[in-house]
């Protein structure tokens, strides 16, 4: 039976992050955003909420908890309205942890799920996207020859969350370039592994408080064991598509900020004796983002519900992933359009907004959940 | 709990519709289209198959197989795969008008009981008023003797007026007193005083009948009215009206929608036989123009249904929907029109000629962007609600 009311559950997830996304996020967006900040204490506090320790089964020491993506793009909605470069600094771990849960040998899982549940934010990462115009995540150039008892691998990623400090970073390669994502494979790099090398932090337009890297593998060479999934390897494809149904769940709440801001923003500033939301140019542009945003909302629900049946998401992810980061660039545009000349001004968070915007159609394998 | 899975009964009924549209009605929609008006004695035959193939969904939709889909919902999907078919053939035949829509929405259990079976038209708009249905002009008057309420006045664009049983009238008590007075009446067709004059020659869902309606003092029962014969002018008492637009307007979006996959599948179709391949795993920079269009397309028309479905479910769950209706009407309506237009031009000089159906369908589709409330009223209707402004403060 088709019906999109959420559970009790999901309205406590919703309630309870938005509380803390107010509280934590969104008071400190702006300063952290000029100054290219993530605060590590910002990191334990939201660690304290058990994201990782709550999923991983009792046997690896985590508390057991059933895992819902379609929960967690709900929390991530919620999240990235307090602010979207703090949500994937802060949900970083996942990004190895869920591969490592869906995909992991059980030796893998014995040695590496407990240290997800420690007291302390435990750093781990992702290297998925590659620095080229035409990156796809779908066509890897960076390579992994599986000899007998090694593994070596060469090639440039970029964009990857907090490579700095990362005790584990989970790097994307093909065993034969060009043969799509069957060849893909997982590995664990651990930190400060020879041939491994993190550059300087990147610059981007947006996101500017989440630390992202290049990294470079010379000649990597790890040994056969940090093959995720053994010989069974991963599902690629899975990965791509969590990750996908995340991102546009993160879409939504910045989407969602923008929209409330401007709405609120031109009920009150009065031109012509009226309040600007009393002309249709303005009120259609609301109007436009008000369903836009419901919209994208289901798509990625319905992405997310997929996965959650282990079905095969693609279509799903990919529509959504397209309409949705063409939609948040629209409302974002908006949101500084609006508020007219003072959009542009850095007082408002909207042109933060609008950068952020941009920067979910490049994204890719940053955000899983 | 959210979930995306339509009840079996409901798939059933989708594939009943698809395998009848391509057996039966697809083949006749040229026709009906090309003769439009002069049609309705001529197919004898297609008829009975769609009366028969009607009853045959009527029966399974209410055999009590559970588990099912709410009514609303139900109603959205089956609107969908009808329009699928062929943007109005299955609807005659369905006997599924906005009135029944309407009535659905607001009527007692008493009343859907005695109109279960009518097709019913909806007759909103007249001469000097379209979107501005507070402006109606045409009255109902309640006779104390005889207890019957009787309405004169004009109706023009009523949809099916002339293949219906019934038609919902709007008309107001008292004019003096605005749009709180304004009220629905069931009118039969076999009610004296009600006479259908014009057949409208239009754009396009030529085989639905456009018509004129004039009611020189047509009685009907007083319990034919459509929710409260009270005039609460500080309730709102044209809210009971509107509410009909709850439920129509999903309905109206699931029809665009229909068309705009029905046309998609066939575009995607015919590409795919010049080579055209639509994959759905590739960057941004491997993708032509074609591709990246019809991805773009299929995006759109899946974020509409979703935008219906839950529109439509809502009122299955008796919460208040006029905004997400209204959504869902405004982007399925839109994006049918403009994908449409973009398939007749995808497909060349064979997407214009009238050898294929796509260029009905682009004429077809149109129609779903104006009645039940133009896409610019929809997009009032948002901006209202979610500003809280009133009609004064956003006109």
């Amino acid at each position: 039976m088709a019906e999109f009311i959420m559970d009790d559950d999901q309205k406590q997830i919703r309630e309870t992050i938005q509380r803390f996304a107010q509280n934590e996020f969104r008071e400190i967006a702006r300063e952290c955003d000029e100054e290219n900040d993530l605060p590590s204490d910002l990191l334990d506090k939201v660690w304290k909420l058990d994201f990782c320790s709550n999923i991983i089964p009792e046997k690896y020491r985590g508390h057991g908890m059933s895992r819902s993506v379609l929960n967690s793009l709900i929390m991530a909605e919620e999240f990235a309205w307090g602010d979207v470069s703090l949500t994937i600094g802060s949900l970083s771990p996942l990004l190895m942890m869920i591969p490592l849960l869906e995909f992991g040998t059980e030796e893998q899982k014995e040695e590496l799920l407990s240290r997800f549940c420690s007291d302390k934010f435990f750093p781990a990462t992702v290297a998925m996207m590659e620095p080229r115009i035409t990156f796809s995540p779908f066509t890897l150039h960076t390579t992994v020859d599986i000899s007998n008892d090694t593994m070596i691998i060469n090639g440039t990623k970029c964009m990857v969350p907090l490579a700095d400090r990362a005790e584990h970073v989970l790097v994307y390669a093909t065993t034969a370039k060009g043969s799509g994502t069957a060849s893909v494979e997982a590995i664990i790099v651990d930190k400060d592994t020879p041939g491994m090398i993190v550059g300087e932090r990147e610059k981007n337009m947006g996101f500017r408080p989440l630390p992202l890297y290049p990294v470079v593998f010379k000649d990597c060479e790890v040994p056969q064991s940090k093959r995720l999934g053994g010989d069974r390897g991963i599902d690629y494809t899975r990965i791509i598509n969590l990750s996908r149904a995340n991102f546009c769940s993160m879409a939504v709440g910045v989407a969602r900020a923008s929209y409330a801001y401007a709405l609120n923003y031109a009920k009150e500033r009065h031109a012509f004796g009226e309040p600007i939301a009393s002309r249709q140019a303005v009120a259609f542009m609301l109007a436009e983002a008000a369903m836009e945003i419901e919209a994208m909302r289901l798509l990625a629900w319905r992405a997310a519900w997929r996965l959650d049946r282990q079905e095969d998401a693609t279509r799903d992810s990919t529509l959504a992933k397209m309409y949705c980061a063409d939609q948040i660039m629209k409302i974002t545009d908006y949101g500084v359009q609006i508020l007219g000349g003072h959009g542009y001004i850095r007082d408002h968070p909207v042109e933060m907004w609008f950068r952020n915007g941009r920067g979910f159609a490049t994204m890719e394998g940053q955000a899983i959940g | 709990m959210i979930d995306f899975e339509l009840a079996p009964l409901t798939k059933e009924l989708i594939k009943m519709d698809h395998e009848f549209s391509e057996r039966v009605v697809r083949k006749y929609d040229r026709y009906y289209d090309e003769y439009e008006n002069e049609h309705k004695d001529v197919k004898k035959e297609m008829l009975d198959k769609i009366k028969e193939h009607s009853a045959a969904i009527q029966a399974k939709m209410f055999s009590g197989e559970k588990p099912s889909d709410g009514v609303g919902l139900l109603m959205a999907v089956m609107s969908e795969s009808r329009a699928w078919g062929s943007a109005y053939i299955g609807r005659e035949a369905t006997r599924m008008g906005l009135g029944n829509a309407a009535i659905n929405a607001v009527a007692t259990p008493e009343q859907k009981k005695r109109f279960e079976n009518l097709f019913a038209a909806m007759a909103i708009t007249e001469p000097d008023c379209g979107s501005d249905s507070s402006a109606i002009s045409t009255t109902a008057r309640l006779d104390k003797e005889t207890n019957e309420w009787v309405i004169n006045g004009e109706k023009i664009f009523v949809t099916s007026g002339h293949h219906c049983d019934a038609v919902v009238v709007w008309a107001t008590l008292d004019r003096s007193q605005g749009k709180s007075a304004i009220k629905s009446f069931v009118v039969e067709k076999f009610r004296p005083g009600m006479q259908v004059c014009k057949r409208e020659k239009k754009l396009g869902i030529r085989v639905s009948d456009t018509v004129s309606i004039v009611f020189e003092d047509c009685r009907v029962p007083y319990e034919n009215i459509l929710g409260s014969p009270e005039i609460h002018v500080k309730k709102g008492g044209f809210k009971g009206v509107m509410a009909t637009f709850d439920m129509t307007r999903p309905i109206v979006g699931a029809m665009a929608i229909g068309v705009a996959q029905a046309t998609l599948e066939f575009t995607k179709e015919k590409l795919e036989e010049e080579g055209f391949t639509f994959p759905y795993n590739r960057g941004l920079h491997e993708l032509n123009t074609v591709q990246k269009a019809i991805i773009d397309m299929e995006a759109n028309i899946e974020a509409s249904r979703l935008l219906v479905w839950k529109a439509a479910s809502m009122l299955d769950k008796g919460e208040k929907n006029s905004l997400e209706a209204s959504c869902a009407k405004a982007k399925a309506s839109r994006i049918a029109t403009l994908i449409t237009q973009q398939c007749v031009e995808l497909l060349g000089p064979l997407g214009y000629s009238r050898e294929w159906l796509v260029e009905k369908w682009m004429r077809d589709s149109k129609i779903t962007d104006l009645f039940e409330g133009t896409g610019q009223i929809q997009m009032l209707i948002i901006a209202r609600n979610i500003l809280g402004f009133s009609r004064e403060q956003l006109k």
